[in-house]
């Protein structure tokens, strides 16, 4: 095959996987009246997502913070401004750390069962069997991982930071020797200091982790819904739906921030 | 009353199938027979619409299904039943869950009418043992049952059936047949099977098509083809074919 006739195809085949996603994204909205029948599947699948990423996640943020106060700490130091630590790393962990790590935390975990889960499930002719029961695949299985993962993204943020700013400040006394007052009293005063009862960093944060949430779940039951070919199938759903999940994340990490500090 | 006229299928590069017409009418057992990947799967898909064909028409009682919306083809599905190879059924839901929700999802009765249609169904199946249990911890004929369950729960008109033997051992695919043919004879439910065994079309079939070149190289009664010289029936009714 010729170099652009092979492009060609490359670019139209992203194009195809993009638009199944939006449909399928729009199509969960369209179903968002019945969530309430779905209330079951909901909180099952709001407790797995929970389960299944917290404890990796607060290990990563804990590390992250940690790491984030250690970069940090040894450049101010050389400036004798190591007081601001506990600013710093609050403000950097919900702005972006404490979003970015949760979602490819969940994007590894969560995101590569829910493929898996619907990739075998379509393979298996589980999906082919809702559709003859005139039961929609998309109420019935998309829309309760979604509103989830919509859900639990922000929830798991929050513990993130936290845990992330607490990482910061056990490297900020023993390391930097900077005092838990000094750190601790920047870190509140940057998280509550506004008029808006917390500060723009924290929901633009909560915003990325809600917005996230919704990508992830979405990529991957597109990736599940399209797996075909057995094993192999559902092998390739889930590298799909990690990969473009963490695509995601980034791309669209970058332009939140971007929209609410150079756009808005 | 079932009707493919003239139905075109091509699925990737391949031509399944090239002008396909066959008639079901009402409260036989239809069995379809063929090759592997002469496309009698697809043609049961095209019957429920989760096909639609490149070129001809589907009917099912004079209703055109690839012109139907989806609405309308909900509706067509409410009055069908399907079992799939492996029963299909949802992996986290206990035998009974699976079975009862057809009606859970789109009927208005009450939660002890469900249950006593969902007892029924599968007692009648000889799955009423086993309700609590769920789809990894049963048998593949025991799913095929409950599958089958799940189909009829609804008191389909049609119930297609999917290859209901494979995998199985003679002893569980008889029963299937037996199971089959009773479905037909109790609640007057008109099948049409997709099959390559012998047993299961000559235990519970009335009629038998089979597929050829993505039409229908002969057809006739269960006696007609099991004593035609055919070869295409020869091959597939013959002794020892099964």
């Amino acid at each position: 095959m010729n170099p652009l006739a092979s492009t060609t195809r490359f670019f139209a085949e992203r194009s195809q996987g993009a638009g199944y996603v939006v449909n399928l994204m729009l199509r969960t909205l369209l179903c968002l009246p019945r969530l309430p029948r779905r209330l079951r599947f909901l909180l099952d699948n709001g407790f797995n997502a929970g389960v299944r990423a917290l404890p990796v996640t607060l290990v990563v943020a804990a590390f992250a913070g940690a790491i984030l106060a250690m970069q940090t700490g040894i450049e101010l130091r050389k400036f004798g401004n190591t007081s601001v630590l506990g600013t710093i790393t609050a403000l950097s962990m919900c702005r972006e750390m404490g979003p970015f790590i949760t979602g490819v935390i969940l994007a590894a975990t969560v995101g590569s069962a829910i493929a898996a889960e619907l990739g075998t499930m379509k393979v298996s002719d589980e999906i082919d069997a809702l559709e003859v029961m005139s039961i929609d695949p998309i109420d019935y299985l998309v829309l309760p991982r979604v509103v989830a993962l919509a859900l639990m993204c922000p929830i798991l943020t929050v513990l993130s930071n936290l845990i992330g700013i607490y990482g910061g400040s056990v490297i900020a006394e023993q390391n930097l020797g900077v005092s838990p007052d000094l750190y601790w009293v920047g870190a509140i005063e940057s998280l509550t200091s506004s008029g808006m009862l917390l500060p723009k960093e924290v929901y633009v944060g909560l915003l990325k982790s809600f917005i996230f949430g919704i990508a992830i779940a979405s990529v991957s039951c597109a990736a599940g819904l399209k797996a075909r070919g057995g094993a192999l199938g559902v092998g390739l759903a889930v590298q799909t739906a990690v990969r473009n999940s963490v695509l995601l994340i980034i791309v669209l990490g970058f332009v939140i921030t971007w929209f609410f500090y150079f756009l808005a | 009353m079932i009707e493919l006229q003239n139905v075109h299928k091509r699925l990737g590069d391949r031509d399944i199938l090239k002008g396909l017409s066959v008639k079901i009418p009402k409260g036989v057992n239809y069995v379809l027979m063929g090759p592997s990947g002469t496309g009698k799967s697809v043609t049961l898909k095209h019957v429920i619409g989760i096909f639609k064909p490149d070129q001809g028409n589907v009917y099912v009682d004079g209703q055109d299904v690839p012109a139907m919306d989806q609405k309308q083809l909900m509706a067509l599905r409410k009055r069908m039943g399907y079992l799939f190879q492996n029963g299909a059924l949802i992996n986290w839901l206990s035998v009974g869950d699976n079975v009862a929700l057809p009606l859970r999802e789109h009927s208005r009765i009450s939660k002890s009418e469900v249950d006593d249609r969902v007892h029924e169904v599968l007692k009648l199946v000889g799955m009423d043992h086993a309700a609590k249990q769920g789809p990894p911890d049963i048998s593949g004929g025991m799913k095929l049952r409950a599958g089958l369950a799940r189909a009829l729960v609804t008191n389909p008109e049609y119930v297609l059936y999917d290859e209901p033997n494979a995998g199985l051992d003679p002893i569980i695919s008889h029963q299937i047949h037996e199971l089959i043919a009773e479905v037909r004879d109790t609640l007057s439910v008109t099948g049409l099977i997709v099959t390559h065994s012998r047993a299961c079309a000559t235990q519970c079939g009335d009629r038998i098509g089979i597929l050829e070149g993505g039409g229908i190289g002969i057809e006739g009664s269960v006696d007609e083809i099991t004593n035609s010289d055919h070869p295409l029936a020869r091959a597939f009714m013959g002794m020892g074919s099964d």
